[in-house]
């Protein structure tokens, strides 16, 4: 009996070293809880509506200098392409195209938010969350992570608006 | 019982003698020490009215406040490496503290002066002068951060510096040591007739500041003490107070005070300056850095500078006198006029002040009193234009408020005397606590003086403030001085040891204080510039990683790849373009300092591992909500694994 479990032993430690200290892949823990809720805002509880992400705000300009602004059916290319790069460098640490990442995604933008909401939004993101319903409900729903003043100019933001446009 | 009565009515009679007291209070001594709370009372969400730049002594560092308030708002890192900001420990800035003797980590700060044109203060740099090592640095004052360092060769002990022309031709640096020039092995006792003082004029490039060592004099081995320009009628000279003409090389202390009169060396630097153009000079060898640091690649380069042109002064005729001054004088302050010089003698109970006319005559007439190594001396009752008879002892600097006062520190006798120009007699006297060292007004020597606080900057503190054991941070009293009399309204601490300061109003320097460096505008060359560039290169046993940063994580946060054995260079690029949201760069085990990484900046820092494991990093700096969150892992395998480079965010 003991010689056998002495082998065991043997065996064992045989195995682990065969493994060359790799280690057992552990698939963290489970406990009985649910992931947040989406939107987690009290707020949008309350009222029961959807979440801000998904919700269709088209007729909220939103709060800033951006009051009133007419789309040319006509997408500018040489605009958007502008936009782009200026999105490449100041808006994609947080926003990537292919998912929700720490912000949402642009695509689609267009069909939930006014064109002049999103330019106020790049314009003063803090002023935005601060009086505009659907941006401090977002704020909320997206963790708390604020999204970041990269002090573009009114015309580098429009680019941006045109890029989203492509999208 | 009956006792209890007593003591009851006993308390209701001592509790009503207080409450009487307390109202008599408010409405005597109250208001008294209201009106001095109110002149320097800034209210919540208000600034100041002026910047003082003070120098941090041997912090190395220079120091911002506001005036009236005597709060500090930043520490600029000059001569000494700064943990909090990675200055002089990240690699760009690394090479703004190179020097011949190698890296030099600290300096003895001395004396800030802001840049002047028509010998008003026109707010573009500072200039400070390290003591100990001899160097001049620039800083900006619209980024708040050093950008330029010149080592000055030929000098040691750089103390009658860094003060600037009236147009900010020059940044001159005189050394306050005399030493054989060039440095050779010799006796110290020859010191008398052999060593020399230089006195140095760095040129200023009007557009960038970018300086060079245009020339040195090579004056007589005394110990230059301080200096100021002349200023208009007297632009064009320079006035440096001397102290050891008996050129003592030991027990200074008493062998240098046997004179009773040393010297003020009166320099016409348009004179020598035009002797240079037209070729006049040695070329003398040296070996000196010369630091600078780029604001759009964010980096120091460090140039070693190999030849200097040295003048001897006496191959310049008329451009050198000696005026005689009492009593090894310190200050040597020119008025808003330019017509007079100051001396503060410092073992003397007077101050004796030349007068610039008088002296151009006495040259004319060639009122000599002898000479010093072939350089005239003028005769002093020729050029003396009067003494202030204070009563006190051992004046040091003197200041002006372009209202025709001017305010002089008495070290000996801890007070600042105010005395009017021309008529010489003492206006007021105030103490101060204790033992003052120089003092400032804002644009006290410029043309334009904005007479409104004089600033008193103490060696000494005792029983200012709370005790904090056996060293305590130097006191500084801030005087209102818009009245005839002088009144104390404020008491501060101040860091290092301030030995001089600069004032200015703050709308000279608020409205143009940069906020973000444009991140289109990074041309480091190891900068992020799109989050989609982040990645990590591999070459040798270096790893460079092109990491950026918003709030609130680090793009890649997970590396693996690395190993022990490895260099690994994080150069941080901060994504931010907002005001005051800079990211801190970390890691566990990291040899030098952390980084603070300002928004459209690029910062680099190494990290050598040296076990195997995985090692966090952080951010450092409180940036969101999630600032927490704001961390990241590098995997460290074993030096001869064969784990690629690997990284990531997000997946």
């Amino acid at each position: 009996m003991k010689s056998i479990f002495k082998s065991m032993v043997l065996l064992f430690s045989l195995l682990l070293i065969s493994c060359g200290g790799k280690e057992e892949k552990k698939e963290g823990f489970s406990v009985d809880r649910s992931k947040a809720p989406e939107p987690t805002s009290e707020a949008a509880a309350e009222s029961n509506e959807v979440p801000a992400s998904q919700r269709i705000t088209l007729d909220e300009k939103g709060v800033g200098q951006i009051k009133e602004i007419t789309l040319d059916p006509q997408i500018d290319t040489e605009m958007a392409a502008a936009g782009e790069a200026i999105f490449k460098s100041n808006c994609m640490a947080c926003h990537k195209l292919d998912k929700r990442f720490i912000g949402p995604s642009p695509k689609g933008i267009l069909e939930r938010r006014s064109p002049e909401w999103i330019m106020n939004m790049i314009l003063d993101p803090k002023l935005m969350t601060e009086q505009d319903r659907c941006a401090k409900d977002l704020l909320i729903e997206f963790n708390g992570a604020a999204m970041a003043n990269q002090n573009l100019t009114v015309e580098e933001t429009r680019s941006i608006l045109e890029y989203f446009r492509t999208l | 019982m009956k006792k209890m009565k007593y003591s009851a009515l006993a308390l209701l009679g001592l509790a009503m003698v207080f409450t009487g007291c307390n109202d008599a209070g408010k409405s005597s001594n109250g208001a008294l020490s209201s009106s001095a709370a109110e002149k320097v009372y800034v209210a919540p969400g208000e600034q100041d009215e002026f910047y003082a730049f003070l120098s941090g002594g041997y912090s190395g560092n220079l120091t911002v406040y506001g005036l009236p308030s005597g709060r500090m708002f930043k520490e600029i890192p000059v001569f000494s490496q700064f943990p909090t900001s990675g200055y002089g420990y990240s690699e760009e800035t690394k090479p703004m503290l190179n020097t011949s003797f190698g890296f030099v980590p600290w300096d003895d700060l001395h004396h800030p002066d802001i840049s002047q044109t028509n010998g008003e203060l026109d707010g573009r740099w500072i200039f400070v002068n390290g003591n100990n090592t001899p160097r001049i640095a620039r800083v900006s004052l619209s980024t708040f951060e050093t950008e330029e360092i010149m080592e000055i060769p030929n000098s040691a002990g750089n103390h009658s510096s860094s003060f600037i022309t009236e147009n900010t031709e020059y940044v001159v640096a005189g050394t306050r040591f005399s030493v054989p020039v060039p440095q050779r092995d010799m006796p110290i006792n020859e010191y008398k007739g052999n060593f020399k003082g230089a006195l140095s004029f760095i040129s200023v490039e009007q557009e960038h500041g970018h300086m060079n060592l245009e020339f040195q004099i090579l004056m007589p081995g005394f110990n230059y003490d301080l200096s100021h320009p002349g200023r208009g009628k007297s632009h064009g000279w320079f006035f440096f107070s001397t102290y050891n003409t008996e050129e003592a090389n030991s027990l200074m202390e008493v062998m240098s005070s046997q004179n009773d009169k040393d010297f003020i060396a009166a320099i016409n630097w348009k004179k020598i300056e035009e002797y240079v153009k037209n070729g006049g000079g040695t070329k003398m060898p040296a070996n000196y850095a010369h630091n600078v640091y780029n604001e759009e690649t964010h980096t120091g380069t460090s140039t070693m500078k190999k030849e200097v042109v040295t003048v001897d002064p006496l191959k310049v005729p008329g451009s050198v006198y000696f005026l005689p001054t009492p009593k090894s004088p310190h200050g040597c302050d020119v008025d808003p006029t330019g017509q007079y010089i100051i001396g503060a003698g410092k073992l003397s109970a007077d101050i004796t002040i030349h007068s610039f006319d008088k002296m151009l005559a006495a040259i004319e007439g060639e009122k000599f009193d002898g000479e010093a190594y072939g350089i005239p001396i003028l005769k002093f009752e020729e050029v003396l234009a009067g003494t202030v008879k204070s009563g006190g002892l051992g004046p040091l600097h003197t200041e002006f408020d372009g209202q025709g006062n001017a305010y002089t520190t008495f070290f000996i006798s801890s007070e600042v005397v105010k005395w009017k120009v021309g008529t010489w007699e003492v206006i007021d006297r105030k103490p101060t606590y204790y033992s003052v060292g120089h003092l400032m007004i804002p644009g006290g020597n410029s043309r334009k003086p904005f007479g409104k606080y004089v600033v008193a900057m103490n060696k000494i503190t005792k029983d200012r403030y709370l005790p904090t054991g056996p060293e305590m941070e130097h006191s500084a009293q801030i005087y209102d001085i818009s009245g005839e009399k002088m009144e104390l309204i404020y008491d501060f601490p101040t860091h290092g040891e301030p030995h001089y300061a600069a004032g200015c109003p703050a709308e000279l320097l608020a409205p143009k204080s940069k906020k973000i460096y444009r991140l289109d505008e990074n041309k480091h060359p190891f900068a992020t510039l799109t989050p989609d560039k982040a990645r990590v290169e591999r070459n040798g046993n270096e790893v460079h990683i092109y990491m950026s940063t918003i709030r609130s994580h680090f793009t890649p946060d997970n590396i693996e790849g690395v190993k022990v054995g490895d260099k690994v260079y994080f150069h941080i690029t901060n994504h931010e373009q907002d005001f005051d949201v800079p990211h801190g760069f970390s890691i566990i085990g990291q040899n030098t300092s952390e980084l603070l990484v300002m928004p459209g900046q690029t910062k680099t820092s190494i990290w050598e591992p040296k076990r195997v494991g995985v090692w966090p990093f952080y951010c450092t700096d409180f940036c969101s909500a999630l600032h927490q969150e704001m961390q990241g892992y590098v995997r460290v395998s074993p030096a001869n694994s064969n784990i690629e480079l690997s990284w990531s965010l997000g997946e």
